[in-house]
Parts: structure tokens; C-alpha cells; sequence
């Protein structure tokens, strides 16, 4: 800039660009997961870590192999996922419904914001000994629970993103003479989807949690069952069994939620 | 089909922002609609095309617009309004679709509006993969599937940069010469105005009144780049425009 600068010192400008957009990197979460593995295994043998403390997970994959060949491993699992699913897609299914029209009507939005409003705080596992009462101890009060607590979460995440939805799109629908319905299925419904999945990736992991506190009371199989009943043997093995399996059961839930995203999103920028 | 205003005037709350509009806009021809920003263009158009409903005075279509016509009033907005998760055609089919329109007599109607906007190689595009040129020519397509009686264009060209809207304009004076349409046409770039405007209707700022009507005679073909009365038209409404829009321009400061 000065006049006195030197004219024949020459530097590259300096990159100051970049960061601040994350892109994907494949592996590195896996690696991750290996890594603490690895050194809880290190840990555990070395006597670093007691057996008290946390299980080898050697021990832990030998369990769960006996597991597997047992058939046990099935038995619990098909019965937890009949019941996510029953539950769940009750749950979402209302709450879609409902947060649309939310979104939709200025009565159902006035009538039933502030009851969500009131629901959605309230914990549910609190409210399954009265969902025992209401629907027995069986199924029934297991896929209330369930069902009430993907609702809520739902409800809000899709009244949300249908008040996202371009009106400069609907005002097109209706300058074309589409239908209510045509301008509800056609526009309001696609121009959602984006907040109405990502609201059902948290609404499905609130499921999870939710399926396994009912489990907890008076299942015989099932996820829940499995790991209530290690607990009160204090049963690090199996205990981990049951948690690495939901864990695996979130994350292959929210892979599915995810490949679901990219076929039906793929119009976004 | 005529559409005519007599004594049009509209309310937000209490805010006035057309005042006493009285308006023919006769078939076949392009009339341009120029004004300070803000005062009431848009609102003006939305009144004419029954999207909303004037506070006082009334609107009327004179004549029945022809049978094949599946929307006589069709809008082209300024920021086009294309479905992002339809493709080219999907956007086409979508004002098809609910007259009944569908497989072959949709093809038909589909291939050929895209043909005239010269958006045949791209049906297949979303509209993320199109410029802003393309994508108005693509909303310029789905009103011409509708075959309307009359286009409200409202500030059709105002997103694209210059080069894109020269060759756009080309475009609809080309469309306009096969087929003359009948246009209202919203602007605020007063060289769209002179090139496209059978007659140009100055407006006032807020609340909104017809300064003066401008009628021009050249035929849309001969107003090429350097036509001497084009720009002789331009400079005489930069003056009727200018102390409006300074004035516009001090109002909101103030607000
Ligand atoms: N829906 C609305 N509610 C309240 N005020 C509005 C609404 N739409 C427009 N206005 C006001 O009306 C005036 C005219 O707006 P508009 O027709 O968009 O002007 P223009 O298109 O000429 O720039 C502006 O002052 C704007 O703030
Ligand atoms: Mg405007």
C-alpha cells in the first residue's frame, strides 16, 4: 500500500478460506469405535481396568456368539422390533396427520398447539403404569407407550416444517387453480418432507428408549427384558450385549431414515 | 377476453396502497405496469388475478376466454415458483394434472410448450441444475400450457442479470409475435417497459394512483437496441418516474 513498500519482496497471498463445511469421511467413525474398543480390550487384560469396572469386550462378542446360536438372540429381537414398528409407525403416522393439519387449519392449530404444547414436556415413561392400567400389561400398553412418545415429537417437527413450506409456491398452486387438495398433496406434503424426516430421526431414537422402559415391566422377551434381567444379576456381559444392540438398532434406523433422505430429497441443493 | 378496473382502491389495516385505479387492459395487447417500489405493483397484480380481493371498486373480465383455455389468468413470478423436487416436465405436467391432462394428450401439450421456450433438451433437468434464465423460461412454459387468456407477469426478468434478460425479452417478443397474448406486465426497469409495452401505466408511490398512461406504436419487432423513440419514450418516463421515486425513497428513511 505505502509507497516506501518494497517492490521486489514477493509473497504468496495467503489462503485464508476454507473449514467451517464439514464433508463426509468414510471410516473415521468406525475407526473410532475400533480404537476404544481396542483400548478397553488393552485395559481389561492388563488388569488396568477390574472386571468389575467394564466387561472385556472379548467376553461381551463371546456372549453375544452364544447368544446367536441359542436362537434366544432372534426371540428377543423379534418380538422388540414388532413392537417398535407397531408402536412407531402408530405414532408417526398420527403425528404426521396431525402436525399437518396444525400446519393446515387455523381451528386445530388453536385448539391443539398448547396441548401438544402441555404433552410434549411431560417424560412418558412416567405415565406407563397408567398405560398398564388403560391397555394391560400385555402389547397393548407397550405400543401406547411408544406410540405417545413418537407422537409429540412428531406432531412438532412436522407442523414446523409444513409453516416452512414456500408460500410463493402455494400462491402458484392457486394461481393455477390447483385443488386444496392437488396444492396439500402436490406441494405442501413434498415441500415438508425435509423437516418431517428429520423430526422422525429423533422421534424414532425416542422410540428406542422408549421400548426398552416398557420392557422393563412385565415382558418375558424382548431387548429390554434381556438387559433389565443382567442388570439384576449384575451381568456386565450380557448388560453390554443389550446396550451394543440398540445401539446397533439406532444406528441402522438412521441409516435407513438417511437412505431414504438421499432417494427422496435428492432435489435439493 | 378484456379485463377492466373501475375505481380499484386497497387497504393493508390502515396503510393505503392503491388509490382509485381505473384501468382497461385490452385483448391481445402487452400493457406495462411501472412504479416506485412499494407502490403497489405486485398488490395491483394480485387484485387483477384473484388473489386477493380489492377493498373497494371492482374487477371484470369482459368476454368469455376461449374453450381451450385451462386458466385464463396464469401469473409468471419474479422468482419463478418451480417445484424444486419436479423435474422440467413435472413442473409442466403439475398445472396439466388437475384438468385431467394426463399420459399422451399431456406429452403432446408438454413437448410442445417446451419446444417454444426452447427447453426441449432439459426436460429431464431439476431445477437446481438450471440457470435463472432457464428457470423462467421454464415458468414462462407452464403458462403457456395453460393456454391463458391473460399473463400477469410480475417483475418477470428482474432476477436475471442483464445479458440473460435482453435475450428473455427476445424471447417473449418472439412468442408474442406467433401468438399475440395478452399481458399485464410488471416492472420497475423502465427499458423492459418501452421495449415490451403497448402502453405503459405510470404509477405514483403509495398509496398508488395512474400518473399518465403511455401508448406506444412502434410494432414489438422494430424496437430494437438504439431506436431513437424507444429512448426518447425511456428518458420522458425517468422523468415522470424520477420525483416519485426520490420522494418513495425519502418515505421509507422516515419510516
Ligand atoms: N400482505 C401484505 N400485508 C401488509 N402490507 C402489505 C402486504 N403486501 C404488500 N404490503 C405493502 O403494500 C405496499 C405495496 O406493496 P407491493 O404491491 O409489493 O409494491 P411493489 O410491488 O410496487 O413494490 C408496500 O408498502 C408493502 O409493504
Ligand atoms: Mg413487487
Amino acid at each position: 500500500m505505502s509507497e516506501l513498500s518494497n517492490q521486489n519482496e514477493m509473497h504468496q497471498v495467503p489462503f485464508r478460506g476454507g473449514g467451517f463445511a464439514p464433508t463426509a469421511r468414510r471410516g473415521v467413525g468406525l475407526a473410532v469405535f475400533l480404537l476404544l474398543i481396542a483400548l478397553t480390550e488393552l485395559g481389561t487384560q492388563t488388569g488396568f481396568i477390574t472386571p468389575l469396572t467394564l466387561p472385556k469386550p472379548s467376553d461381551v462378542l463371546k456372549t453375544f456368539g452364544e447368544l446367536y446360536s441359542s436362537g434366544l438372540l432372534w426371540q428377543h429381537l423379534s418380538v422388540s422390533l414388532s413392537r417398535l414398528l407397531v408402536g412407531a409407525s402408530l405414532g408417526a403416522s398420527v403425528g404426521i396427520a396431525v402436525g399437518v393439519m396444525i400446519g393446515l387449519f387455523s381451528y386445530v392449530r388453536a385448539g391443539l398447539l398448547p396441548l401438544v404444547a402441555a404433552l410434549f414436556p411431560i417424560p412418558k415413561i412416567a405415565l406407563l403404569p397408567l398405560f398398564v392400567i388403560w391397555f394391560g400389561i400385555d402389547e397393548g400398553s407397550k405400543y401406547a407407550l411408544i406410540a405417545f412418545g413418537t407422537f409429540t415429537p412428531t406432531v412438532v417437527a412436522t407442523y414446523g416444517a409444513v409453516d416452512n413450506v414456500d408460500r410463493g409456491l402455494i400462491r402458484m398452486g392457486q394461481s393455477f387453480n390447483l385443488s386444496w387438495w392437488s396444492i396439500v398433496r402436490k406441494i405442501v406434503l413434498p415441500g415438508a418432507m425435509p423437516g418431517i424426516l428429520s423430526g422422525l430421526r429423533i422421534s424414532l431414537a425416542i422410540a428406542i428408549i422408549l421400548l426398552v422402559a416398557a420392557e422393563m415391566l412385565g415382558a418375558e422377551y424382548g431387548i429390554g427384558a434381556y438387559i433389565l434381567e443382567a442388570g439384576s444379576l449384575y451381568d456386565l456381559e450380557r448388560l453390554f450385549v443389550g446396550v451394543a444392540i440398540l445401539s446397533i438398532l439406532g444406528v441402522t434406523l438412521s441409516a435407513c431414515i438417511g437412505m431414504i433422505e438421499r432417494r427422496l430429497l435428492r432435489w435439493r441443493v | 377476453m378484456d379485463i377492466r378496473l373501475s375505481g380499484v382502491s386497497h387497504f393493508y389495516q390502515q396503510t393505503e396502497v392503491l388509490r382509485d385505479i381505473s384501468l382497461e387492459i385490452p385483448s391481445g395487447r402487452i400493457v406495462c405496469i411501472v412504479g416506485p417500489s412499494g407502490c403497489g405493483k405486485s398488490t395491483l397484480l394480485r387484485l387483477i388475478g384473484g388473489l386477493e380481493r380489492p377493498s373497494a371498486g371492482e374487477i371484470h373480465q369482459l368476454g368469455t376466454p376461449p374453450t381451450d383455455c385451462l386458466n385464463p389468468l396464469t401469473y409468471i413470478f419474479q422468482d419463478f415458483a418451480l417445484l424444486p423436487w419436479r423435474t422440467v416436465r413435472g413442473n409442466v405436467s403439475l398445472v396439466l394434472e388437475d384438468h385431467g391432462i394426463r399420459g399422451k394428450a399431456a406429452a403432446e401439450i408438454i413437448d410442445d410448450v417446451l419446444a417454444r421456450t426452447k427447453l426441449s433438451d432439459f426436460a429431464e433437468a431439476l431445477p437446481k441444475q438450471l440457470s435463472g434464465g432457464m428457470k423462467q423460461r421454464v415458468a414462462i412454459a407452464r403458462a403457456l400450457a395453460v393456454n391463458p387468456a391473460v399473463m400477469l407477469m410480475d417483475e418477470p426478468l428482474s432476477a436475471l442479470d442483464s445479458q440473460t434478460r435482453e435475450l428473455l425479452m427476445d424471447d417473449l417478443i418472439a412468442l408474442w409475435s406467433r401468438t399475440p397474448f395478452t399481458a399485464v406486465y410488471v416492472t420497475h426497469n423502465l427499458a423492459e417497459a418501452v421495449r415490451l409495452g403497448h402502453s405503459i401505466v405510470v404509477m405514483s408511490r403509495r398509496p398508488g394512483q395512474i400518473r399518465e398512461i403511455v401508448h406506444l406504436d412502434t410494432p414489438l419487432q422494430q424496437r430494437g437496441l438504439g431506436n431513437a423513440e424507444m429512448d426518447e419514450k425511456q428518458k420522458y418516463l425517468w422523468q415522470l418516474m424520477r420525483d416519485e421515486a426520490r420522494a418513495a425513497d425519502a418515505e421509507l428513511i422516515d419510516v
